[in-house]
């Protein structure tokens, strides 16, 4: 067959040869390969219709180990002499592409011993290549010549001629394109090549600089891309010839593109350009070219910072910028003629617009200095022009724009993370700025400066404590009898917000938290009608100080020892004087207050050290279950505290179980609790049996907080057994249905997070409520705390069990039983399994959601007609993500959709109007030929919403109209 | 004009910041109480519209100030003043007549709409404001395909 007079026929033999070797070629004996290489090398002369299957026998062979010295040149010449690749059809092209591939991964030596013939027969080879499969492995093969330094020779501008050819790639892959090849696979693949040598600069410069030009925006923004890969093997020889040209092409389009991806390009090549110059070893008869460079640039940018109208500046800037920060000596370079400018400008111009462009020009140099931080040397312009730069940013901060205040205080930010630059007088003018404007009406101002005390006050403690601190304390405790009370409670409170902000160190903690505790204890005795909301202002800037300590072991401790036991102390207090006067200081145990006190003793609590966290639990413990008050601060109480009582005259001191839970839930998971089952078990009592919901709910949360971290094993079993003994009869019957029911969502959330076999017994329990015409509603409801990460107990921020798949897991469990229970219900329990069903639905990931929808989508339809508003709500919250995710899918309901959406932007709830209205506008992600029919309806339906009460619905209703 | 590759007619405006989103106060979030309809609202409404001829909404460009916004919900009036960047802008009926149609496509239809130039700051004021008080006129220049296609694009939301 192989001697077969016909073509075809040989074709067909060596295929089948082809094949075999194709399989078995690892097996191969040195013998037997030198053989088979020599018939095929000898066949490479045969009919046209035979070279395929030769190829792919030779493909075969070049992956064979034991191939002998000389044998892959001799191949390699045999087809650069005897085939025309650029003949061959795409698959065999690849094949020759495959056997270079292979050599030069496996014979590398030999290879380099042909010398530049090899480059050379590689270019004639590939030179005229189409295809973008062949392209990307003729790229791969081109980048290795280079970078394995191979003998080009005297093919450079060959070489580069052959793949700059395809520069900038214009390439679209085909609709289903199975091959799966990107344009942009392909513009890196030939970026890496074009930027791997030196050697192409000469001839790949003059391209880049032609095609900037381009009108297409592609094209630009490749050519800018590549120079910036370039600049990172350059040097100043390569580039001095093109420099001008470079930077007027670069300036030309900063300032006239109006793309802000071209404008980010240029930045980047001239700040690339501007390095590569920084980085240049220079010999010694040689110029330095970045400061020519950098003079061509400042000379084409000056005078645009100095225009009266000021309509380049801010492109400008911008380059200069990008030069500027490449390297400490192009700043210098630049900042040395640009600052005095830039400060000569601000005060030439009075408008504070004007103003505020300017300085933030300037703050862009301050940032970049930022990144060297301040060098005590005389080359820094910024320290020679310290006074007027003080005196401009410090006149922004009194100015009447809020804008131009805003970049001041930013300016002043930078200025002060520059170690060494603020002189102590400074700092002290700096910090009666900051007060001022932290005090400030304004809101931007005032949440900016409190920002910048909070970032500068680490870096200068001492100007802080001993400055700001005291004014704070002052301005709080000052009694201003001409204000308003509003204005007065309105500063009152920002200077709580401050004090809170500055404390960023230790020693700053160590001064403000005595003063917030102070004032809470002032504002407890008052009689103001708004104590309660003084009261909780204290806690949230408590809370915001604990956040900020939470690192620093020293600060975090301080701050518990300090926080927790007052809080407690003021907490019995106050509980123990309403048992005996109800009407005095009452507001500090009014659940909102308690309940602000909560996030600040479980943030004063999770970042404890074990041992630490076991001294205090030694102490808070005791103090619930044996009513021990040795270790609180003053502690003389007028009767005992025995919150675990029974009896009516204990109900105050109950409610403060809040604190107990805020406390011993957020304790790291190694920190044993002393008498835990104890605890346990009285806090499941008082979950049963109070009357209180506040304290029910507390005691049942606290419950579950524990239970969730207690470790596995039979202590753990008995006290679940005992839960679930105690909770059973009490939902069957009796007046605490609700307690009871309260106590097992809180349980199966616990046990639900951590995977617990007894979660599924306990969740069957809540669905077999929900066909409850009493708690039914509740249990509905209650799936939405199953799935919601609640903020006092049970996350992750409080060292809870919480698996990460959890919310997958139950929606996979339970769903279906939902599902199924709906179907089976009466009528006027079906709404609970919808709800509930929604509530699962709403806390899942959207990613899951869309996938899981459709097999649901029937029952979310029905639910729309569901009259129950919370219902209402999470269907088109679920409905919404899967319009625009799944159109598809939603184009076969168009029709119900669209008369329940518009029915619904009706509703008298806003925020069922608000969500119905977003659906209708989601609806627009649906094929056009689907909607046409519905356009004229839905534009018209819609125009009813445009005159709704609420502004909120007026604002969904423009958008949807619109996009109709 | 807008795509045909002529230089701009003002290529380097002075920019002003963007406004933020207007902050949700607790009357807005009450089921019960009604919110009238404010200038800012209607600024809201008109200040996000591009600019023909720059990558740029009428607000950055200072076209349209809140200040320059009147509304009366109680006598169902709406007037809004604009300024174009130049005096010899040939995009002000355009950007007139973007102004009018995202109003129309917003407001309730019981409002009246005014929209006219800033007085004294563009070269054919007049003529500009009579055309966009033109009720046929701007019906017709709806019609125009290519015109509403222009229109559509400066009404678009910003990618």
């Amino acid at each position: 067959c192989l001697e077969n007079t016909d073509p075809r026929m040989r074709g067909r033999g060596i295929q089948l040869l082809s094949q075999v070797l194709l399989q078995c070629y690892s097996l191969l004996q040195e013998k037997e390969v030198l053989h088979l290489v020599l018939f095929y090398e000898n066949r490479l002369q045969d009919h046209h219709l035979v070279i395929p299957s030769v190829l792919q026998g030779l493909q075969a062979l070049s992956m064979c180990e034991v191939l002998s010295p000389g044998l892959a040149v001799s191949v390699l010449k045999a087809i650069f002499q005897e085939v025309h690749v650029q003949s061959l059809l795409q698959l065999d092209r690849h094949t020759v592409y495959s056997i270079i591939t292979n050599f030069m991964g496996s014979r590398e030596e030999e290879l380099k011993g042909l010398g530049a013939d090899f480059t050379f027969g590689f270019i004639q080879m590939m030179d005229g290549e189409k295809d973008p499969r062949n392209l990307l492995v003729a790229f791969q093969i081109v980048h290795d010549l280079i970078a394995k330094n191979y003998v080009l020779g005297p093919f450079v501008e060959e070489l580069f001629e052959v793949t700059s050819c395809y520069f900038p790639i214009d390439f679209t892959p085909p609709p289903n394109d199975p091959h799966g090849i990107q344009r942009e696979d392909l513009i890196l693949s030939l970026r890496a090549v074009l930027a791997s040598t030196p050697q192409f600069a000469e001839f790949l410069l003059p391209l880049l600089i032609e095609k900037m030009d381009s009108d297409l925006q592609s094209a630009k923004l490749d050519s800018l891309q590549t120079l910036t890969a370039c600049c990172a093997i350059y040097g100043q020889k390569e580039l001095q010839e093109f420099l001008p040209s470079l930077w007027s092409s670069l300036r030309r389009e900063v300032f006239q593109t109006a793309s802000e991806k071209v404008e980010a390009e240029c930045l980047a090549a001239l700040h690339a350009l501007s390095a590569c110059l920084s980085r240049s070893v220079l010999s010694s008869d040689t110029e330095d070219l970045l400061d020519s460079f950098l003079s061509s640039i400042l000379q084409d940018c000056r005078h645009h910072l100095c225009e009266p109208d000021m309509k380049l500046v801010w492109p400008s800037a911008k380059l200069l910028q990008a030069a500027a920060g490449a390297s400490l000596r192009a700043y210098h370079r630049i900042t040395r003629t640009v600052l005095p400018l830039l400060l000569e400008q601000y005060t030439k111009h009075p408008q504070s617009s004007q103003r505020r462009t300017i300085l933030e020009m300037f703050l862009g140099f301050l940032e970049l200095q930022q990144k060297w931080g301040l060098v005590e040397e005389d080359e820094s312009t910024l320290l020679s022009l310290r006074a007027s730069v003080c005196s401009v940013v410090f006149s922004a901060l009194t100015d009447p724009s809020v804008q131009l205040q805003l970049v001041g205080i930013r300016a002043l930010t930078v200025l002060g993370s520059l170690q060494g630059f603020l002189s102590l007088s400074d700092l002290e003018l700096v910090v009666d700025h900051l007060i001022r404007l932290a005090l400030h009406e304004d809101s931007q101002s005032s949440e900016a400066a409190m920002e910048a005390a909070g970032s500068l006050a680490p870096i200068y403690p001492k100007v802080f404590s001993g400055h700001m601190v005291p004014r704070l304390e002052a301005e709080l405790q000052s009694e201003r009898a001409e204000e308003s009370s509003h204005d007065h409670c309105s500063l009152q409170q920002r200077c709580l917000q401050a004090l809170a902000a500055v404390s960023t160190h230790t020693s700053i903690v160590k001064e403000t938290v005595p003063v917030l505790l102070q004032h809470l204890r002032k504002v407890q005795k008052g009689s103001e009608a708004g104590n309660t909301q003084g009261m909780v202002s204290v806690c949230q800037s408590l809370h915001r100080v604990a956040l900020q300590c939470q690192q620093d072991d020293d600060g975090c401790w301080y701050y518990h020892q300090t926080v927790v036991p007052c809080l407690l102390a003021m907490a019995v207090q106050a509980a123990m004087q309403e048992s005996a006067h109800p009407l005095l200081g009452k507001a500090l145990i009014e659940e909102e207050v308690l309940a602000a006190m909560v996030p600040v003793i479980s943030a004063a609590t999770t970042h404890l050290s074990p041992e630490l966290a076991a001294q205090s639990v030694s102490h808070v413990v005791p103090l619930f279950l044996d009513g021990e008050v040795s270790f609180l601060p003053q502690n003389s109480f007028p009767c005992s505290f025995q919150p675990f009582e029974d009896g009516e005259c204990f109900d105050t001191q109950r409610r403060l179980i809040a604190l107990l839970m805020a406390f011993v839930c957020s304790l790291p998971c190694n920190v044993a609790i002393p008498q835990q089952e104890r605890l346990l078990r009285e806090l499941l009592a008082l979950s049963c049996s109070c009357n209180c919901p506040f304290t029910a709910t507390t005691a049942a949360k606290c419950f579950a907080g524990l239970v969730n971290k207690h470790p596995a094993g039979q202590q753990l079993d008995e006290i679940l057994q005992l839960a679930v003994n105690r909770m059973e009869p009490s939902l069957v019957e009796g007046p605490r249905r609700m307690q009871a029911l309260t106590l097992l969502l809180w349980v199966t959330k616990a046990l639900v997070l951590r995977y617990h076999p007894l979660s599924s017994h306990l969740t069957d329990k809540l669905l077999s409520l929900l066909n409850d015409v009493e708690l039914g509603p509740a249990a509905a409801d209650g799936f939405s705390l199953l799935m919601a990460e609640p903020p006092d107990v049970l996350h992750k921020g409080c060292h809870a069990d919480v698996r990460i798949m959890f919310r997958q897991r139950f929606f996979t469990s339970n769903v279906p039983k939902l599902v199924q229970g709906f179907h089976g219900a009466g009528p006027d329990v079906k709404a609970n399994y919808l709800k509930g069903l929604s509530h699962v639905l709403n806390h899942l990931p959207k990613p899951v959601l869309v996938t899981e929808l459709p097999t649901l989508l029937s029952l979310l339809l029905e639910a729309l007609s569901c009259s129950d508003r919370v219902v209402q709500l999470s269907t088109l919250s679920c409905l919404q993500p899967l319009l625009l995710e799944a159109p598809q899918i939603m184009s076969l309901h168009v029709d119900t959709l669209v008369t329940k959406f518009l029915t619904l932007t009706s509703s008298p709830t806003m925020a069922v109007r608000i969500a119905a209205l977003r659906c209708a506008h989601a609806l627009t992600s649906l094929p056009a030929a689907v909607l046409l029919p519905y356009k004229a309806r839905v534009i018209r339906a819609l125009a009813k919403p445009l005159d709704d009460k609420k502004r909120l619905v007026r604002k969904e209703a423009v958008a949807a109209r619109g996009e109709w | 004009g807008p795509g045909s590759g002529a230089p701009l007619e003002n290529a380097n405006p002075l920019i002003y910041r963007r406004s933020g989103e207007r902050p949700v106060t607790a009357q807005e979030e009450d089921d019960e109480l009604p919110d009238s309809i404010d200038d800012r609202e209607i600024f809201d409404l008109i200040r996000s519209i591009n600019d023909p001829e720059h990558p740029l909404t009428l607000e950055e460009l200072n076209v349209v100030e809140q200040v320059r916004v009147k509304v009366n919900d109680a006598e169902s009036t709406v007037a809004v003043e604009f300024t174009p960047t130049i005096p010899h802008c040939s995009m002000a009926t355009l950007i007139g007549l973007s102004i009018k149609v995202k109003l129309l496509r917003s407001l309730p239809e019981r409002f009246k709409l005014d929209v006219h130039i800033t007085p004294g700051t563009h070269a054919s004021e007049h003529a500009v404001n009579k055309q966009l008080a033109d009720k046929e006129r701007v019906a017709a220049a709806l019609e125009n395909s290519h015109l509403l296609e222009v229109v559509n694009q400066c009404l678009s939301a910003r990618s």
